[in-house]
């Protein structure tokens, strides 16, 4: 396999019970792509990346990340973004501790401080534009704030493979932007390969070289251009859907949820706004 | 009962005391052991949100402890066997907090009731019965005594062996696991410790107290700091100064040690509290003092 690529997954499948949401799943990310991963929820987004970490199983198929089969459960050499989710107001944490939890909190033995590591973080918060409220305590800090700085802890090891799990949600527009911008300057300063997990395309659409959509027990891959597209998205869905563009936005109108025979809370998925 | 039986329950043994506190100097060194290594545990307490767990555990080393003396075994190994039997079970079934809570709260009256049932076939000496859900430091055996410290001190340095991976694992468990943390490993480590601390507890304040010293004195820490060092120093010398403050203080008196310490952790939260009140309210006041008029 070349080296420059960052992860190749081959005929992979995820079932659930015994409902298939895709099989036959060929991926090869090269280094410095952007791929995007839409999907209503419930379309095993969130599982594919936690497979490609090693935390969840594919019902089928393998996966080659940085050039090593996924086999033992994490990996640092794998930057990792998750779902916005509040911390804690009292959690003994600031802003500075969550980005060091990256450099040094897989460490066992006796917690000295090194100065190295003191250094590593504070070039990461630079990264991250966050020295303003670094020294703060992370549950007073908003939730673009806090995505900044699991973007820099994320970046620790300065990984070759960004997996982003919906980094941008319950984020307002200039965060979104900001959040996206400093993943997307990691890509092109290191040739890191990003794999993004959105709701919105918005946000991305101007950095996104491939999309991988998965809908309706399949999958589409290709360029924005091929994906986003009424005909291609209704043959994936199985049902009328229309792309609509909104001065510069797109939206995806009438597609169904994934997940609408089981219970489930529906969100805004029908609507890629 | 008036002032001066007061006053003699308090400090009848002041003109005493040195003889006294020679006596008891082991039980001191026990409480400084357990205020300092319950206030480091407790800062995981918190931020894994087992206050309740710590609750259920104890009331379980109380029936291990309540079984031992009835059946004539020693006391702390029957309390450590409750401990880490509940620690286990809590750690296997309750992975998620709700099913965790779930399972404390049918465990507790059990082993609450299991203890009791216990005691009340127990014919010996009737002082045992009561202290081990309220704590008497000073009637525990020196050999016994050593063995509490000795455990103590485990705990001790398996939490600090397993410090950066647990806070990470508590804080923040998906990036943990994700940036390969043995999470699963750890919770479990971390629960054994807890079960460990717990049953010495059991032994020094007593059952129904063990959150005094396990919980208390951390969340009084976290009123006041949110800096990883600041935060466990604090429970530290919170714990430190409410087992070694409340021991000092019982000797003088008749009365038991467990209300002491209680008492202190208590007014430790309490002035934690105001302090960090007053700390918030200043920045916000000033805050919202610019951008907002005050309607008159």
């Amino acid at each position: 396999m070349s080296s420059d690529v960052a992860l190749h997954i081959e005929n992979a499948a995820l079932r659930r019970g015994d409902r298939e949401l895709w099989s036959g799943l060929d991926l090869t990310v090269h280094a410095g792509e952007f791929i995007a991963v839409l999907g209503p929820s419930g379309s095993g987004k969130t599982t594919l990346l936690r497979a490609i970490l090693g935390l969840d199983r594919l019902s089928e198929g393998t996966i080659t990340a940085l050039g090593e089969r996924v086999h033992r459960s994490g990996n640092r050499r794998i930057g990792y973004i998750p779902q916005q989710r509040p911390l804690a107001r009292d959690a003994a944490l600031r802003g500075r501790d969550l980005v060091a939890l990256g450099v040094n909190g897989h460490r066992f033995g006796i917690p000295f401080p090194r100065r190295a590591d003191r250094d590593r973080v504070a070039r990461l918060i630079e990264a991250v534009g966050a020295e303003s409220f670094a020294d703060r305590p992370v549950g007073e800090l908003s939730g673009g704030e806090q995505q900044r700085l699991r973007a820099g802890q994320a970046l620790a090891d300065d990984p070759r493979l960004l997996l982003c799990d919906e980094p941008l949600t319950s984020l307002d527009l200039a965060n979104q932007q900001a959040v996206t911008a400093l993943i997307d300057r990691h890509r092109r300063e290191t040739g890191a390969a990003v794999l993004f997990v959105t709701h919105d395309i918005n946000p991305v659409l101007s950095r996104v070289d491939r999309i991988l959509y998965l809908a309706g027990g399949r999958f589409m891959l290709g360029t924005p251009e091929e994906v986003l597209d009424s005909r291609v998205l209704s043959d994936l869905y199985g049902t009328e859907v229309y792309v609509l563009r909104a001065g510069d936005r797109l939206v995806v109108v009438g597609a169904p949820d994934a997940d609408d025979t089981h219970h489930h809370h529906h969100d805004d998925d029908e609507v890629l706004s | 009962m008036n002032w001066s039986d007061v006053w003699d329950a308090m400090f009848g043994g002041i003109s005493d005391y040195g003889d006294i506190l020679a006596l008891v100097s082991n039980s001191v060194i026990a409480g400084a052991v357990l205020g300092l290594v319950g206030g480091l545990v407790g800062v995981f307490v918190m931020q894994r949100d087992m206050a309740f767990a710590v609750h259920g555990i104890s009331e379980l080393s109380f029936a291990g402890a309540a079984a031992a003396l009835l059946i004539g075994a020693d006391v702390v190994t029957g309390s450590i066997l409750g401990s880490l039997i509940a620690a286990g079970l809590i750690g296997w079934l309750g992975a998620r907090a709700r099913d965790r809570n779930s399972i404390i709260g049918v465990l507790m009256p059990f082993g609450l009731g299991l203890g009791i049932l216990f005691l009340s076939l127990y014919s010996g000496r009737s002082a045992n019965r009561f202290s081990l859900l309220t704590g008497q430091i000073v009637s525990v055996q020196s050999g016994q005594l050593g063995w509490l410290i000795g455990i103590g001190l485990v705990v001790l340095a398996g939490i600090v062996l397993i410090w950066r991976p647990l806070r990470f694992d508590s804080l923040d468990p998906q990036s943990a696991a994700a940036r390969g943390v043995p999470t699963t490993a750890v919770s479990l480590i971390f629960m054994l410790l807890l079960g460990l601390i717990v049953a010495v507890s059991v032994h020094i304040i007593g059952a129904l107290l063990v959150m005094a010293l396990l919980v208390t004195p951390a969340a009084a820490a976290m009123r006041v700091s949110s800096g990883p060092v600041a935060v466990p120093v604090l429970a530290a010398v919170f714990g430190f100064v409410s087992a070694v403050g409340g021991i000092l203080l019982a000797i003088a008196g008749t009365l038991p040690v467990s209300p002491y310490i209680t008492t202190i952790s208590f007014a430790i939260y309490v002035v934690c509290r105001i302090v960090g009140a007053r700390r918030e309210r200043i920045p916000r006041g000033t805050r919202t003092g610019t951008s907002k008029a005050t309607p008159a």
